[in-house]
């Protein structure tokens, strides 16, 4: 049985457990966006980074991803973890103000300033709706598309998918939007535009709520 | 052709080859890689075995076209063996005369030999023109001696020893040792010990186990694989299979770019001559080894030279890389233990067992072993490629080899690795190109990518240049990757453009230090780096374009402006007819000027004036 | 230019596998010069792959074009040694000539405009290349030339 150490606490593991499954079931909490207890792991948010590996060689991994090997030593409050997700969420608050999870988890790790000009996008490419759709409600109907900075979550060719059973698990699963499910019958990209304006709490007072630039 | 059964049966076959070609009768080779026949060599060497015809030497003179043989600056370029006469910048009329000098008692046509600048001399043999005679030439030693396209060729200079000592003498582990005991590094970029990769592959149980070839090269200002793998691909093939009977391994891939349909068209001529001959194949000369190749062609992507990212398009599923650990060596290809390998390490491997571990050591410094092939290029006298031993000094490079900067403009910066590199300032031009070396200053050896830059290159151009690049190729997934780069690239924009302030310098310096720390794989965790040795030598430009809205190499198109001084304007009229904007206003034969508000600062004027009335301020 | 082809053609040389996909779609690449939406649907069918994840390898990788492109490809450089010996002029000259505002392919299917990273010819900076053939030393007023070589008065090239 492969043995953890893991801020100092020692831990037996059954093969195959992931970092982030030791520290959850410790008790040891790790921010994350992407990830969801019935999806696979996609380790894209790097929010759960953690210090693992011995100094000086240790590197930040994400904790979601990181299966734990035998004698793994990992840190998941060093000052060089705390300083990268200070610098994660100053870019997500830029990105994405309007979202009221990004913005709790802001408050909670005490960011202060942000700046970075604020755009209001509507997604952060978690993942989370293509791995629904697809995983748990067997329909994959959308996909991630394109790639850098003109990738985007969409069904191929045109908005409407034939394989969409409208049930809605997207919209559920979203970390950023918040909705009514009953919006589920519009189009993806519909629904994510008009929860922009809806939200009003920002970190960044410098710039009013405005359309997200498309 | 039946296969060879046996080693035996291959050093017959050498001989034979041996046999067949007279040394001492006269050979033509001319570089037909991509590089000089941009520049026309199909016209030559068309023009050249017509000159043959002509003289009726048909039987007495042999006309080859070989792979690159580094010297671009200068080509076409081409070598009459046996005497080594190199001739530079070949041009189809120069056919007859080179065909003739052969019979005339083979006296050298004077206006196509290499003349050294500095001396005006000419110089007759290619080891002595100076570009060649400073390199060590161990991987491109044979890219002026052979047709990539026979194997024979490949034979005659030797090729295929190293895989007969190895099934002949060696044991897998034996060879395995000696792999680490060379001190090999990847050459692809990250310099990780091969010998270690390779026992770490040995070391898994699981099977099958698989062998690539990266030949991606996609750092922008590299073509050494692509050299490499046009000039000489039995050179990489053979290494392949000493690695499949070191490692076990079965089957193997080579992944090449799209953008190189050459080197794509030679390796599937290297595969199918080499199967031909049983080299590849079931049961390997009888040894019992079978190892078969697959040439795998990219669709365009620089972030499929990760690792990970690689294998996920082998997979046939888009380049998104993997977080590692888990390893390929441990879980690559389809699961499998997978080892990769650079084209240029792939090479090294026949060179090092024909040679001897001890030897390579012998060579390099103490932790960089070996040679390294750079692309030399940028604002130098020689470009090319150069293969020089490890630890070599940049001021050897750019001005022993390279001939130094073109129009007397002085050296400023020489970018190192590609876009995961990093900008060394003329200050260190006496540091050791050696891994360690390189990556302590700040830089990355890489794939052996260098740019030279003089005065009127801007660095926060560079660095916004390189910033823009890895934001389109950044695969996406990770965010600090995708939205880090964009960020950068916006701030660097806005810097160039007058816009930026002191307080964008600390942020350019928090989000690279993120990004370096938090992106999933290589590309993102690299891709500051230019920004980091921009900011770290050259913070004075910086601050010029911050603080004074200046940029010093006026580059910058919003802080500079054109303008025609009136006493050298002869009023030619030539700026006029290339500007696309009317911008240039004036009479024939008067002095001309430029409306600012309508010049978009494209250069064209400045291209075409004589008198160089054209000023940038 | 038949877009309800038989896929059968292309996957004579390919077992009908997912791995398969990327040289699948390079070989209709390179016959139609872009990827026909009802010719990806066939092969997410044939090769076992969803549709989804056909579309992203058809957008992600710069080989594949969801659009036609034109009679003449030109891929313009944007390496690092052509960057430095004045790339960027040469492709804002290129796009001016052509009337476009971005890399793209002009409204008569003349001409297709692509930016590329690297063609490896570095020693020749700046490197445009027009179909299969490579250009060296380019200048900005090198391009108009350039153009008129491939101008529609010329003999048309074998379609395909």
């Amino acid at each position: 049985m492969p043995r953890l150490n893991i801020n100092g606490i020692e831990l037996e593991v059954e093969p195959g457990t992931t970092v982030l499954e030791a520290a959850r079931f410790l008790g040891i909490p790790i921010p994350t966006l992407c990830h969801d207890d019935g999806l696979t792991p996609y380790g894209a948010c790097r929010l759960c980074l953690v210090e693992a590996g011995p100094p000086p060689r240790s590197k930040l991994q994400s904790a979601c991803t990181l299966v734990v090997d035998d004698r793994l030593v990992v840190k998941t409050h060093s000052a060089r973890v705390e300083r990268a997700r200070q610098l994660l969420l100053e870019l997500y608050v830029a990105t994405c103000p309007q979202s009221k999870t990004i913005q709790d988890l802001a408050s909670r790790y005490g960011l202060r300033r942000v700046r970075l000009e604020p755009e209001f996008e509507d997604c952060i490419q978690c993942g989370k709706c293509v791995r629904m759709c697809r995983e748990q409600m067997m329909a994959g109907a959308i996909g991630f598309a394109y790639r850098g900075p003109r990738r985007k979550v969409m069904s191929p060719f045109r908005p409407q998918s034939d394989l969409c059973r409208q049930c809605g698990a997207c919209l559920y699963i979203c970390p950023v939007v918040e909705l009514d499910p009953a919006m589920c019958f519009l189009d993806p990209g519909v629904a994510c535009e008009l929860a922009g304006p809806l939200r009003q709490d920002l970190v960044c007072p410098s710039e009013k709520p405005k359309q997200s630039p498309k | 052709m039946p296969k060879l059964q046996s080693v035996e049966e291959l050093e017959a076959l050498r001989t034979a080859c041996r046999e067949r070609r007279d040394p001492q009768r006269p050979c033509l080779t001319l570089c037909a890689g991509s590089g000089c026949t941009a520049s026309g060599a199909h016209d030559v060497l068309r023009a050249l075995r017509r000159a043959v015809e002509r003289q009726g030497l048909q039987e007495a003179v042999e006309v080859k076209s070989t792979g690159c043989h580094g010297f671009c600056a200068k080509g076409p370029v081409m070598i009459v063996w046996p005497e080594g006469i190199f001739y530079n910048r070949v041009t189809p009329p120069d056919a007859a005369d080179i065909v003739a000098s052969i019979s005339n008692g083979r006296r050298p046509v004077e206006r196509l030999l290499y003349r050294d600048p500095v001396t005006g001399e000419r110089v007759l043999r290619e080891d002595e023109v100076p570009f060649y005679r400073r390199q060590r030439r161990i991987l491109f030693a044979n890219n002026g001696r052979i047709d990539p396209k026979q194997i024979e060729d490949y034979l005659r200079v030797g090729g295929y020893t190293a895989l007969r000592r190895v099934l002949a003498a060696l044991t897998p582990e034996q060879v395995v040792e000696g792999v680490k005991r060379s001190g090999l590094r990847g050459r692809g970029g990250a310099g990780f010990p091969t010998g270690v990769k390779w026992e770490v592959i040995r070391q898994q149980k699981a099977t099958p186990k698989y062998i690539i070839c990266n030949a991606d090269e996609g750092d922008p200002g590299a073509f050494m694989d692509r050299s490499l793998l046009e000039g000489n691909p039995h050179s990489v093939l053979e290494g392949m299979m000493i690695g499949a009977y070191a490692l076990g391994v079965g089957k193997g891939f080579i992944y090449v770019r799209a953008e190189y349909p050459l080197a794509v068209q030679h390796l599937r001529v290297a595969i199918a001559q080499a199967e031909e001959y049983g080299l590849l194949g079931d049961n390997i000369l009888g040894s019992g080894l079978s190892f078969r190749v697959r040439l795998v062609q990219g669709a365009g992507a620089f972030v499929c030279g990760e690792e990970t990212a690689l294998i996920a398009s082998v997979e046939g599923r888009v380049g998104e890389p993997q977080p590692r650990p888990p390893f390929p060596a441990e879980k690559g290809l389809w699961g499998k233990p997978t080892v990769i390998n650079n084209v240029k390490t792939w090479a090294s491997v026949p060179v090092i067992v024909n040679r001897g571990a001890d030897w390579y050591t012998s060579i390099g410094t103490e932790r960089s072993k070996g040679t390294m092939v750079f692309s030399l290029v940028g604002k130098i006298n020689n470009t090319g490629l150069v293969e020089v031993p490890m630890g070599i000094t940049l001021r050897e490079m750019i001005y022993g080899i390279g001939g130094g900067i073109p129009n007397g403009n002085q050296l400023k910066a020489v970018q190192i690795g590609g876009p995961s590199g990093g900008c060394i300032p003329a200050s260190l031009i006496d540091l050791p190109t050696d891994y360690e070396e390189l990556t302590q200053a700040g830089s990355m050896m890489g794939s052996g990518g260098m740019v030279v830059m003089d005065e009127t290159t801007c660095m926060v151009d560079v660095a916004r240049y390189f910033m823009e690049f890895l934001e389109e190729e950044s695969c996406g997934k990770c965010f600090p990757c995708r939205k880090g780069t964009q960020r950068l690239r916006q701030i660097l924009t806005r810097i160039s453009q007058g816009q930026g302030s002191e307080d964008d310098l600390q942020l350019l310096d928090d989000m690279s230090w993120m990004m370096r720390e938090t992106s999933l794989c290589g590309l993102g965790q690299t891709a500051a780096n230019p920004v980091l040795t921009t900011l770290r030598y050259f913070r004075d430009e910086y601050l010029a374009h911050v603080r004074e809205k200046r940029c010093p190499a006026k580059v910058c198109r919003e802080l500079i402006t054109y303008s025609i001084e009136p006493t050298l304007c002869d009023g030619c009229h030539a700026c006029v007819r290339v500007c696309t904007t009317d911008a240039i206003l004036g009479e024939k034969k008067e002095a001309h000027t430029i409306d600012t508000g309508k010049c978009i600062k494209c250069g064209a004027c400045l291209e075409v004036c004589q008198p160089q009335a054209v000023l940038v301020s | 230019m038949s877009e309800t082809l038989n896929l059968d053609e292309f996957l004579r040389d390919w077992p009908e596998r997912a791995e398969n996909l990327i040289p699948v779609l390079q070989e209709i690449q390179a016959q139609f010069h872009y990827l026909p939406e009802p010719v990806l649907r066939e092969a997410a069918q044939r090769l076992d792959v969803p549709l989804t994840e056909v579309f992203h390898v058809a957008t992600f990788y710069n080989c594949f074009s969801l659009e036609p492109v034109g009679r003449h490809l030109v891929q313009i450089c944007l390496g690092t040694a052509c960057h430095v010996r004045g790339a960027p002029r040469v492709l804002d000259r290129l796009l001016r000539e052509l009337n476009l505002g971005a890399p793209g392919t002009t409204r008569d299917y003349e001409f297709t405009v692509r930016t590329v990273r690297c063609v490896g010819c570095c020693g020749l900076a700046p490197v445009v290349r027009v179909n299969n053939t490579t250009h060296p030393h380019l200048t900005q007023t090198k391009v108009r030339s350039l153009l008129k070589k491939y101008g529609p008065e010329e003999k048309a090239p074998a379609a395909g």
